[in-house]
């Protein structure tokens, strides 16, 4: 009976949001204060129902209530508890109700947290939401029912795609969706604006916190995702420009830009039309990302659903969303007023730089993914676009942005100098050049842009804390009050100061592991030793292991170094029963510094067995400063100013004058 | 007006996209399929040893006839090869089709007393023990079939045996010289 009640609970939650996506839209038209008042009550409704739904399919998972087909395709009894309820977002149709969850209660949140909102904005954003949540809901009901029943209930289910039963993905997909949802909110806000037909400081205040934790996690959500690829594929990558990866990095990149140039309308009262177009692309990127993991329009090493009559149906959502969206701004956008004026060397200027460099990079990722397909059906011709492109491409916009990030802090508003913004990064300047020296000569000579960006990954770090360091006045005030200046820094300075620099360390990882890493693939047989990267790595023997829903065979390598002991590991490769399935599970032993990374390929007694060797250079780095930056994000985001409802109507009145 | 058509880029851009993505729905592609890097070139150079000792060398000559011709890459070890044997007969048979067999990776022994038990569909056969001309030939395995037309340019690609369909959708019409 419970599955009935989630389907049951589906189906109302349909039914609330096509109210709440419709009567508050009229109210807000007509002035009508009781229409307007329907939407927060609606948005909390439709996410109590949403989360009932959700713990009903949660419970016949945890059950292993194999009568619900869903269950069937992805759990089995013996599997561990976390994956059982992992399990519930690990295929295609729990994934979908997992992000019409993170939906509602995103609608939830503005409905408890917007309530300083003026209520014909409040309830346009929720009604937009709704709106979205309806094209959610309706395509979970109609195409991909995750409560559907199985008659006669099978004694078992099929289990969860091993590959998926792994802590780093369980907690994957929730982070990514809360990012991709995330921008639902900025999306909506910048729909009712245009509706509204008004974008003022106020509106950006109102936009950035949600844009801010959107972007923290995402952020999370692809640096869970880089990381289980470099440690469960065993390729001893973190990024591999598949289409998937590619999905969720061209959200990120427009949110990234979104942040910024909300910065500008926010404090300036310029680049409207632009912010909203980027608030409506950011989430449009995140649909077609969805669209093309799930519609098989693309391959992927991530298989998921794919079902073109599904396909068709994201498309048809995709085009309302983002054709409506864009129409509404083809419409609506030349109409809003154009702001403060500033010359182009200033904050202004160097925020536009900033966002055209990103949506560029978004746009050659948008290009490398789609570029195969559009051959394809062009021409009949079939490519791969892979990491040379992106290399050639990518690489070198990032690096014109890394060198711009660090100036562009030390701009003042409105119109600025260079010349002392230099000034205060030649310390920096110099301590990256020599690092980019150093690494040239000392570690590599063969590539000399590696050299390069490992000099911006350290430019990135120094003149992000140079650009703190101005700041405060650090060695012209004393200590105590230089102390006090930081103190005193705006929560939103702190953290953008710990993202600009947390991705030094990102660029520091992923030079150091792309381009200096050490790999060994050799056949071993127990008892054999191999020099590797100036260790001794010796195959002690291979066991065989049983674990909860699995068999596996496991290496003992003892690591040596100058004849001492390095470290010891148990590199595994499982066999899944139920799916007839092998992962490999490495074994990573770090100092932080660097990973050396194992894995156990093929091979029997008599042959040996391959061993997989790396030796990845400040590999952990790319996800720590991953983590670090979006660490910055949430301490911005706890920012006072930026607290959501801080803005009081006063404020609104004044700014949208 | 220039200024409206600005704002209205965003959304073509979209329709344009759309339509790529609709297209590729419609059509039912199947974006894992591989393509072949071979179709619409001038056939690869060939210079192999004959199966049959003592006969001529295999060279790009044979694509200089002005007619077409198919080239199997074959072996005795592959069972789809054997499955696709009887339509290479009825071809040599029927349509007095010119099939350029190449026994790749195989025993020059163990192929010939392949074809003598079955049946030799080949006007020519050749020996590519190491594989080198498979790997001029953009081959992944066998069976796999070219079609070459009286120009010398590969027309057609089939990896993995031939079947019926294979036979009256292409490489029959092919042969009767329409170039697809």
């Amino acid at each position: 009976m419970i599955p009935e009640l989630g389907h049951f609970a589906l189906i109302l939650a349909l039914c609330v949001a096509l109210v709440q996506g419709t009567l508050p839209l009229f109210g807000a038209a007509r002035g009508d204060a009781r229409l307007m008042a329907l939407a927060p009550t609606a948005a909390l409704t439709q996410a109590f129902l949403v989360i009932l739904a959700f713990l009903a399919l949660m419970q016949a998972y945890v059950a292993s209530d194999f009568s619900v087909a869903n269950v069937v395709a992805n759990s089995h009894s013996a599997k561990p508890l976390l994956y059982k309820i992992t399990g519930v977002w690990g295929n295609h149709e729990g994934s979908m109700l997992l992000w019409a969850l993170i939906l509602s209660i995103f609608g939830a949140a503005v409905a408890i947290f917007g309530a300083e909102l003026p209520d014909s904005l409040r309830s346009r954003v929720l009604a937009i939401q709704a709106l979205i949540g309806v094209g959610f809901l309706a395509f979970i009901l109609f195409t991909s029912n995750p409560f559907a029943r199985l008659a006669p209930a099978p004694p078992d289910g099929n289990g969860l795609n091993p590959l998926l039963q792994d802590p780093g993905l369980a907690f994957h997909p929730p982070l990514l969706y809360l990012g991709y949802v995330g921008f639902s909110v900025t999306y909506a806000f910048a729909i009712a604006a245009l509706l509204e037909g008004r974008v003022d400081a106020a509106w950006a205040r109102w936009v950035r916190p949600w844009t801010l934790a959107a972007w923290c996690f995402l952020t999370l959500g692809i640096a869970l995702g880089s990381w289980w690829a470099y440690y469960i594929l065993g390729w001893g990558g973190f990024w591999f420009w598949d289409p998937v990866e590619n999905a969720s990095l061209m959200p990120w990149l427009a949110g990234t830009a979104l942040l910024h140039s909300a910065i500008v309308v926010e404090k300036r009262d310029a680049l409207k039309s632009w912010t909203v177009l980027l608030a409506i692309l950011a989430f449009s990127l995140s649909l077609l990302g969805t669209f093309l993991v799930r519609s098989g329009v693309l391959t992927s090493v991530h298989a998921f659903a794919q079902d073109p009559a599904r396909g068709l149906y994201i498309l048809c959502f995709l085009l309302a969303v983002t054709g409506g969206g864009l129409t509404l701004y083809a419409l609506r956008a030349p109409g809003l007023q154009p702001g403060g004026l500033f010359q182009p060397l200033s904050r202004e200027g160097a925020l536009i730089l900033n966002n055209l460099l990103l949506c560029t990079l978004a746009a050659t990722v948008l290009l490398g993914t789609l570029y195969p397909l559009f051959l394809d059906l062009l021409t009949g011709n079939k490519v791969s676009v892979g990491p040379p492109f992106f290399n050639a491409t990518f690489v070198p916009i990032c690096l014109a942005l890394f060198a711009a990030l660090c100036v562009g802090p030390f701009l003042g508003w409105k119109r600025a100098e260079l010349w002392p913004a230099l000034a205060h990064l030649r310390i920096a300047f110099a301590v990256a050049v020599v690092a980019a020296l150093v690494a040239a000569f000392a570690i590599d000579q063969s590539s000399t842009l590696a050299a390069v960006a490992f000099g911006f990954g350290v430019w990135l770090i120094v003149g992000t804390l140079a650009e703190l360091a101005t700041r405060l006045r650090l060695g012209r005030l004393p200590l105590r009050e230089s102390l006090r200046r930081l103190r005193n820094t705006p929560r939103a300075s702190i953290g953008m100061t710990i993202s600009h620099a947390a991705l030094g360390f990102v660029v520091l990882g992923a030079v150091a592991t792309g381009a200096w890493h050490a790999e060994l693939i050799r056949t071993l047989k127990p008892g054999e030793t191999v020099s590797f990267a100036g260790y001794d790595v010796t195959l002690q023997r291979v066991d065989n292991v049983q674990g909860a829903n699995y068999v596996a065979e496991r290496a003992t390598l003892a690591v040596t170094r100058g004849g001492k002991p390095f470290t010891t590991l148990l590199p595994e490769r499982r066999l899944f029963v139920v799916q007839r399935r092998q992962v490999a599970e490495t074994a990573i032993q770090t100092n932080l510094l660097r990973d050396f990374y194992a894995t156990l390929g093929e091979g029997d007694a008599n042959t040996g067995w391959t061993i997989r060797l790396y030796d990845n250079p400040l590999a952990p780095w790319i996800w720590l400063g991953a983590a670090l930056c979006a660490l910055g994000g949430f301490v911005s985001l706890s920012d006072r100013r930026l607290r959501i409802g801080a803005p009081t109507r006063r404020r609104t009145v004044q700014a949208a004058e | 007006m220039s200024r409206r058509l600005l704002y209205l880029l965003p959304l073509l851009t979209l329709a344009l996209m759309a339509g790529f993505f609709a297209w590729s729905l419609l059509i039912g592609r199947d974006p894992a399929a591989i393509g072949s890097v071979v179709v619409g070139r001038p056939a690869p150079p060939l210079n192999i040893p004959a199966l049959q000792e003592g006969q001529a060398p295999l060279t790009d000559a044979l694509f200089k006839s002005g007619k077409p011709v198919l080239v199997n890459f074959f072996a005795s070890w592959c069972a789809p090869c054997l499955a696709e044997h009887p339509l290479f007969m009825r071809l040599k048979e029927r349509e007095g089709a010119i099939v350029i067999g190449i026994a790749w990776k195989n025993k020059r022994d163990e192929a010939l007393a392949w074809l003598k038990r079955l049946g030799n569909p080949f006007q020519t056969a050749g020996l590519d023990l190491e594989g080198k001309a498979g790997l001029d030939w953009g081959l992944s395995g066998v069976p796999e079939t070219y079609a070459v037309d009286g120009n010398g340019i590969v027309r057609l690609h089939f990896r993995g045996p031939l079947i019926e369909r294979d036979l009256t959708d292409s490489v029959i019409p092919f042969l009767k010289g329409n170039t697809p």
